[in-house]
């Protein structure tokens, strides 16, 4: 029985491959497709563009600007803040001091490291959750021959289609009902089902590219679908799990709306609230805390910043193969 | 039509799978309650303290717009209830509260009582039929100590379902004192007086303008604007022709209504008034409001008007005194004979029927919790129009100048009338078409305009 992996791709090799991926729709210049190094050299001309370069890098600049904005008013004072734009942050001084404020609780706020427990609380089942389903049902959709496969398929890829904002208040109703609203499982159950069709279509997408041969010959070694699903599905679908996963952490961290109607808005002591709560509420009632805003934001980037840039290299392979299946 | 089916399959089988797993759960209290008695309850509930017996291990749950920091002070407030009665009060401070209490209240997942900051708010939540009129201790209280106006905002169709809990005070005109002392000014207790000063100021001194003014406040600018307009109006036309004005009887652009705008645009159009410390006039469109007054630090503006609330935008360390840095006076009516105080605040909508809730009701209507509040907030920024209230309580000046504004007899107290129109108006047209006259659209087109959008029915 084969159980070998495939060797892992190189990040080098998986980033020519993003450059042959990008060029040939365009065609490369009347000199036909090309395989190889040959394909490299089109692909680093085609970047090399000086017109090409400058758009990308007015582009970067546009989008990052604010962002850089952003961060230096977060080390800047109300006042400074107020009177002066933070391009002029040089002359006018630097403080800790909103970071200290955000993070040791300001007035009557319980610390935020409380917070950022309860995200990930909230967030790391709502990863797995999702992920353990989407691949299970994937490979039933994949692999195992059932009557209605391909209409319950589509019908699982049409529920991508429902806006969760619209099964939101029916949820709730039902949550109420059997006494789970106001608790973590209100948010990991609805995370998780607004999650799935899009994880179940990604996933199924991976399965259905691993050579039926490979399959096969595990059937024929003696394995049943628990063993192929465990030992030769799942570790060659990794990147297609890691990029889901950055996905839904981003999407379930980032999450307000759903965390706001399941839970509540309490942001107080010993409350569940993620923090996304906490920034909603961090200005004040009446907002005259504003200036507490930007550094809150950054503490809450830093996280997903994190888990994106330590699982990127899946993100970007896991989305080319998925998505380019032809 | 397959694909429908399937979906439907899907959810039933969702349904029947997620009660399967999670009845063991047991389900939880009705938040809902029901309204079946259908005259107010007549029980006494402001001896709630001895009522211990009754009411011991029970809890009420308050939902709230009033986020940290200030919620600190409400939860110190509830202390001597939960004393007195053994009852548990949880606290649920949400920003987005007028969005998610109708929200509740369908899902079926409402508080037992609730502090609605609008009474248009009260009025759809009564609609629901979930809200419970207020017993008759509430009553008496409200009948006791507060003004007929505040009963009438807390009541929907003659029935008192809200008593008044906070509230705050509009009708002010930050100043600088020491500006004011320097020049020699006195502050104005007449809209002429006002004027004349303003022109004075203008002339006086070329560095700096009369006004300033900021309407910038995210998704809701143009909201200082409305309360311009509102606080002109009731000056000019009265709370009479006002309260008709709020609930459509006359129209939005009626020619008093014009006039009064007209007043507004006296002074905030005017490049030689406005904007001190930012521009031309039209920079009051993009100022946050949150920045509107600080130039009166910088000495370049000498006038702001903003609510009572403005006092926490101040940098720390700036002192809001009567001899301070900073000091607000009460912006003049036409004349001295009246006068018209425009403002907002909050009311105790119950939808529970329990004694306990009851209970905390009466405690919250009463002048101990007033009291008790007042003193329970250290760093200011709280009145109530309870006349149970004793001003030495309150710690800041400003909040007891503003006890002192709302508790005068001869104060005509008028509730922000842009939160008690339909919100396509209050909460959108009239907020974006007020942006859109600072920059220069003029008063006929703005009024017009805001007319036209007002929900036919």
């Amino acid at each position: 029985m084969s159980t070998a992996t495939p060797p892992p791709v190189s990040t080098e090799m998986a980033e020519d491959e993003t450059h042959v991926e990008a060029k040939t729709p365009h065609g490369s210049g009347g000199s036909g497709r090309r395989f190889g190094r040959s394909a490299t050299g089109n692909a680093a001309r085609a970047v090399t563009n000086p017109w090409a370069s400058a758009v990308a890098i007015i582009m970067a600049l546009a989008w990052t600007t604010p962002t850089v904005g952003l961060l230096v008013t977060s080390f800047r004072n109300q006042q400074d803040i107020q009177e002066t734009g933070w391009w002029q942050a040089l002359s006018t001084g630097f403080t800790l001091d909103n970071y200290s404020q955000v993070l040791g609780g300001a007035e009557g706020q319980p610390p935020l490291t409380d917070f950022i427990v309860n995200s990930f609380v909230i967030a790391i089942p709502a990863v797995f959750l999702p992920l353990l389903l989407a691949s299970l049902a994937s490979y039933a959709f994949a692999w195992i021959d059932f009557p209605f496969r391909n209409a319950l398929f589509v019908g699982v890829f049409a529920l991508q289609i429902v806006p969760l904002q619209i099964a939101l208040l029916p949820l709730v109703t039902m949550y109420q009902q059997i006494g789970i609203n106001g608790t973590y499982w209100a948010l990991w159950l609805s995370h998780s089902a607004f999650a799935l069709p899009l994880a179940v279509f990604l996933l199924h997408n991976f399965m259905k590219e691993i050579p039926a041969s490979l399959l096969e010959a595990a059937r024929v070694d003696g394995a049943g679908h628990v063993r192929i699903f465990f030992q030769v599905l799942l570790p060659l679908i990794t990147p297609a799990l890691a990029s889901f996963g950055i996905f839904q952490f981003l999407w379930v961290w980032n999450d307000l709306l759903v965390a706001i109607t399941m839970l509540g808005g309490n942001a107080g002591e010993g409350s569940l609230a993620p923090l996304t709560m906490v920034l909603n509420n961090i200005s004040g009632t009446l907002g005259n805390r504003w200036y507490l805003m930007s550094a809150a934001a950054f503490i809450s980037i830093a996280f997903p910043v994190a888990v994106f840039l330590s699982l990127q290299r899946y993100f970007v392979r896991g989305l080319l193969a998925g998505g380019t299946k032809g | 039509m397959a694909l429908i089916t399937t979906r439907k399959v899907l959810a039933v089988a969702g349904v029947a799978a997620l009660s399967l797993t999670t009845a063991a759960c047991g389900s939880s209290s009705d938040g809902g309650g029901g309204s079946e008695s259908t005259g107010p309850d007549t029980t006494d509930y402001s001896d709630w303290c001895g009522m211990k017996s009754e009411l011991q291990g029970k809890s009420v749950s308050i939902y709230t717009s009033i986020v940290t920091p200030e919620d600190a002070s409400h939860k110190a407030s509830y202390k001597e209830f939960e004393d007195c009665t053994g009852v548990k009060i949880n606290y649920e401070g949400d920003k987005d509260f007028e969005k998610n209490l109708p929200q509740r209240a369908q899902s079926g997942n409402l508080p037992d009582i609730a502090f609605i900051p609008q009474p248009g708010l009260l009025q759809t939540m009564v609609d629901t039929g979930l809200a419970i009129p207020a017993s008759e201790t509430v009553g008496k209280e409200v009948d006791e100590y507060f003004g007929e106006d505040w009963r009438k905002y807390g009541s929907v169709d003659d029935e008192l379902y809200a008593a008044p809990l906070g509230a705050n005070v509009k009708s002010y005109v930050w100043y600088s004192p020491k500006m004011f002392k320097d020049k020699g000014y006195e502050v104005p207790t007449t809209w002429d007086d006002l004027m004349s000063l303003t022109e004075k100021i203008a002339a006086d001194d070329p560095g700096a303008k009369p006004w300033c003014a900021g309407f910038g406040s995210g998704t809701a600018t143009g909201w200082p604007g409305t309360d311009w307009l509102e606080d002109v109006l009731l000056r000019t036309a009265g709370p009479d022709v006002y309260d008709q004005w709020v609930d459509h009887s006359i129209p939005f652009n009626d020619p008093k209504v014009s006039e009064a705008l007209g007043k507004v645009a006296a002074i905030l159009k005017d490049p030689k008034y406005t904007n001190g410390g930012f521009g031309d006039p039209s920079t009051i469109a993009t100022t946050q409001f949150q920045d509107g007054g600080q130039p009166i630090l910088k000495n370049k503006c000498y006038m702001h008007r903003q609510a009572s609330f403005y006092a926490s935008n101040w940098p720390e360390g700036t002192k809001v005194a009567e001899d301070g840095d900073v000091w607000a006076f009460y912006l003049p009516s036409v004349d001295e004979s009246s006068k018209p105080v425009l403002g907002g605040g909050e009311f105790v909508a119950t939808f529970r029927d329990a004694p306990e809730v009851k209970a905390f009701a009466a405690f919250l209507a009463s002048p101990d919790w007033a009291n008790a509040k007042a003193k329970a907030t250290k760093g200011g920024g709280w009145v109530s129009a309870n006349k149970g209230l004793e001003v030495k309580n309150l710690v800041s000046p400003i909040d007891q100048q503003s006890a002192e504004i709302l508790q005068d007899p001869k104060a005509v107290f008028r509730f922000d009338g842009s939160d008690m129109m339909p919100s396509a108006v209050g909460a959108g047209t009239f907020w974006t078409q007020m942006t859109n006259w600072v920059k220069g659209q003029d008063d006929k087109t703005t009024l017009d305009n805001i007319e036209q959008s007002w929900p036919q029915n």
